[in-house]
């Protein structure tokens, strides 16, 4: 178990400074020099124009500025934005926010989806089965944005359940709805596979095997046809994971959450090197965090991963 | 006093996409307390779905249309669920067929045991049913019961789950244990230690055991009634020993002459005769019987040996040895010998029987025969030719005159080709004749492996596991080999199309000269398709000799538990 733990710690190495290497070079072909787009309408003053190339090493070759700044990294510096600011202050601040967003969003999923998916698989053709395919069905259909904007008149508008943008105050309460929303963008998969595969658990051997022993059906489907259904859906969870970021980008711009989806896209249009890099290379990290938790979540629901070596 | 169980007028139906489907068609039968019960019959027979009614477990789909289930005078068609629940476990035990996809992997084996304990009140606190659940493991024959209470069942070998579902069916001990084909998957030796332990534990209790087979012989030997069931309905029934040795419906009797012994002798092609088809409806069955009397064509055997054994060898294997390397994680590796120092000829025009349990490295000699794994040392020489030596296009053409016919007659044919191209793919691969030619050829192999020609269009999915293996016989054959590699060729099939299989074999061996290896972990089939026999345990050749006499004077000990472990092998022979 430990060996499979580290070994996949390592795997997440060349995994890291691949991609901080793609989007440098990425960012780094970008048209355009970023530098030049600070001074607006205005011509630059040369000098200062100098200083500033500098300071960000706009005049080094591509290799040289990627190696200096994979350098600062190891040594836990992200380095500055254009604004002067430390990137990693602004890491710090951000972070949490969405990470929070992210929770909420995650939390909510995995109870509908497991909830719909166990009653629609369970009962199939059923009132709940019907209902969750065409809520489905809805959600698959429609982009996030069109989702924010509705449950943002809805709710928060017409209904004054919630704020309608979110601010400076990131209590649960206030991120609830963008939360909710998130979670909703995300959500049909989910349900429909843990639906597939409750349906195909409960035909298994081993469920009529439980039942020709005399356990009850309150048993059987928590203990046997539930736990065995988790296994591909967890899975799916994990690289939901992905698209829930994706999916912050938009929400935290339409309901004005503080967090990483704001400032990167900042960042982006600014091309500011070093801000958008060390953005994307922590959301990696933390990507490939989940999907390690995930393996490890995934072999406590499967002996059979965790005593294979 | 009310009778155990009395099944009456059973009617189930399975809906599908064109409306329900009988499966069951008015089954009436009784059993009495303490009595054990065999229910034989081929595939979609209904003898599964018969068991599964009396628990009102049936699979998704099916339904009791009409009739009762009286157990100990209640109707359980129309019971609640939670009497069903009542008597299910309790009352009645369950073992089911599959040992390996029915526990839960998830859960550990103690776990499972644990729940049924507490299910059915045998225990009421936790330690109390940790205790119950050790015994009846250790009562099922476990060993270790303790130690390995906290294993999970992806750690244990088929028999000992079997052993394990054995356990839970009895734990309550109930009045009733329905067994439906409990040992099936698991080798002959296995297979007997499960049954002789299963027999004793249901003894001692005096519970009533309705043990469902395929397998007539082990039926008969192990049950004092018989029933015998055909396409839904229930042909005939009665005391075993007399429904072996007067079996008055059609069906009986051609199950009884189809299923291989240790009585009856090689076959012949001309003794055996024509093939019988298999009976596509009731009334076939009914009609004449046609004999496949397997023994009695045993005598025209010996006048061919002698002519045979002038023409040399087709194969020669020597010393031939298979190590794997099996990882243990990391860069550890351990070496596992498949097989040791393996060596046996096959003179040409002949079969060769390689016997042994699963496990035994029968399968790996056949693989590094064709060519298909590479040997760690020895040698094989094909028509005085060593393969090793062989590469590119020789190796080709060696592959040509050499070919396989597999196990699993739905895994190895492709279900995306039509019949005609699966067959022809062989002559294509070798460019072997024009487009004209080749399809002359399917058909000619069709014919000869008695399948009408319109099955050239078809599709895989479309024919029975019979057909199937013909088809794959038709597919080795179409290059018109000289010998042919059978890997547990009839193993998957029931035994009237597996006596059609082997009389098939031996007509094609009689009209072209083929020289057969088969491989098969069943010693009946050996004794009526094979001259020589090899016996094969943990890597190696034990015994080796011609069949005659590995069958009336074993000399090992290994094979003598296997042919101990034919089941119901003196029945039959008497």
């Amino acid at each position: 178990m430990l060996y499979y733990l580290v070994r996949r710690i390592l795997q997440a190495i060349p995994v890291l400074i691949g991609t901080t290497f793609l989007i440098y070079f990425m960012v780094f072909a970008m048209p355009g020099n970023p530098i030049l787009g600070l001074f607006g309408d205005r011509a630059p003053n040369p000098a200062l124009l100098e200083r500033l190339e500098e300071q960000y090493q706009f005049n080094q070759p591509f290799i040289v500025q990627y190696l200096n700044y994979l350098g600062n990294v190891l040594q836990g510096n992200f380095g500055l934005s254009f604004s002067g600011q430390s990137v990693n202050e602004i890491l710090a601040r951000t972070f949490p926010v969405t990470l929070q967003l992210a929770a909420i969003a995650i939390v909510i999923e995995i109870v509908v989806a497991l909830a719909l998916g166990l009653i629609s698989g369970l009962r199939p053709g059923g009132i709940v089965d019907y209902f969750s395919l065409g809520f489905s069905l809805l959600l698959i259909s429609m982009p996030i944005f069109v989702l924010c904007f509705i449950a943002q008149f809805f709710f928060a508008v017409q209904l004054g359940w919630f704020s309608p943008t979110v601010g400076a105050n990131t209590s649960i309460g206030n991120m609830l709805l963008p939360g909710i929303v998130l979670a909703l963008f995300v959500i049909a998969t989910p349900i429909r596979l843990a639906r597939t595969s409750v349906m195909e658990t409960s035909r298994s051997d081993f469920v009529r095997t439980a039942y020709s022993k005399g356990l009850s059906r309150r048993r059987v489907v928590p203990v046997h046809i539930l736990r065995n259904s988790l296994i591909p859906v967890t899975t799916q969870f994990g690289s939901d994971f992905g698209l829930l970021i994706v999916g912050a980008t938009v929400t935290e711009g339409i309901f004005n959450v503080p967090g990483v989806g704001n400032t990167l896209y900042q960042a982006i249009i600014r091309g500011e090197r070093p801000t958008v890099v060390s953005f994307v290379t922590v959301m990696v990290l933390i990507y490939l965090i989940v999907n390690i938790v995930i393996d490890l979540l995934y072999a406590a629901l499967d002996p059979r991963i965790r005593y294979a070596k | 006093m009310t009778r155990l169980l009395e099944v009456v007028d059973l009617e189930v139906g399975f809906r599908t996409g064109n409306g329900v489907v009988k499966a069951l068609n008015g089954v009436s039968f009784t059993i009495d307390r303490g009595e054990s019960v065999a229910i034989v019959g081929e595939s979609g027979s209904g003898k599964s779905t018969t068991a599964a009614a009396i628990i009102n477990l049936l699979p998704g789909g099916g339904e009791i249309l009409g009739g009762k289930v009286l157990f100990e005078g209640k109707d359980l068609a129309k019971a609640s669920t939670a009497e069903l629940e009542e008597v299910r476990g309790k009352r009645i035990g369950f073992v089911p067929q599959d040992p390996m996809s029915n526990l839960d992997p998830v859960w550990s084996v103690g776990f499972q045991v644990r729940e049924t304990v507490r299910a059915n009140g045998l225990a009421t606190d936790r330690a109390g049913a940790k205790a119950k659940s050790i015994e009846v493991l250790q009562q099922a024959g476990l060993p270790g019961a303790e130690q390995r209470f906290h294993q999970y069942p992806h750690q244990f070998s088929g028999g000992m789950r079997q052993r394990v579902l054995i356990g839970m069916g009895l734990a309550a001990n109930p009045s009733l244990l329905i067994a439906d084909e409990p040992t099936s998957a698991l080798d002959v030796t296995v297979q007997r230690r499960i049954l002789d332990h299963l027999d004793s534990l249901t003894e001692n209790s005096g519970t009533a055991l309705m043990f469902i087979t395929h397998d007539l012989g082990l039926a008969a030997e192990r049950a004092s009634k018989l029933i015998v069931m055909y396409k839904g309905r229930i042909v005939e029934a009665g005391p075993s020993l007399e429904i072996l040795r007067n079996p008055r419906h059609p069906y009986t009797q051609r199950l009884i002459a189809a299923a291989p012994s240790l009585a009856s002798r090689r076959i012949q092609a001309s003794g055996a005769g024509e093939v019988a088809p298999v009976a596509s409806g009731e009334q076939q069955a009914a009609l004449e019987v046609e004999q496949l009397d397997l023994a009695s064509a045993a005598e025209h055997r010996l006048q061919h040996e002698d002519a045979r054994r002038e023409a040399g060898d087709a194969i020669v294997v020597d010393e031939l040895t298979k190590v794997f390397k099996i990882r243990q994680g990391g860069f550890r590796s351990t070496e596992f010998t498949a097989v040791d120092k393996v060596s046996f000829s096959i003179p040409k025009g002949t079969t060769t029987a390689l016997v042994g349990e699963s496990g035994s490295g029968k399968s790996t000699v056949a693989k590094l025969l064709l060519g298909l794994e590479t040997p760690t040392s020895g040698a094989i020489t094909i028509d005085g030719r060593r393969t090793d030596a062989l590469t590119g296009r020789a190796r080709f053409e060696l592959r040509r005159r050499m070919q396989p016919v597999f196990q699993d007659p739905y895994g190895s044919l492709d279900p995306l080709m039509s019949i005609g191209s699966i067959i022809a793919e062989p002559l294509t691969v070798h460019g072997v004749g024009d487009r004209a030619s080749r399809r002359q050829r399917v058909l000619e192999l069709l014919d000869q492996v008695a399948l009408p020609r319109v099955l050239a269009g078809r599709y895989p999915n479309e024919l029975s596991g019979g057909q199937r293996q013909r088809i794959a016989i038709a597919r080795a054959l179409a290059l018109k080999p000289e010998i042919v590699v059978l890997d547990e060729a009839v193993s998957a099939l029931d035994v009237l199309v597996q006596a059609q299989i082997l009389s098939l074999l031996a007509e094609l061996q009689e009209e072209l000269g083929l020289t057969y290896l088969f491989i098969t972990h069943d010693l009946a089939v050996v004794r009526v398709i094979a001259d020589n026999v090899c016996v094969m345990q943990k890597g190696r050749i034990v015994e080796q000799a011609a069949t005659d006499e590995v069958f009336d004077n074993p000399r090992e000990q290994y094979t003598r538990d296997l042919l101990e472990a034919i089941p119901g092998a003196s029945l039959l022979a008497s």
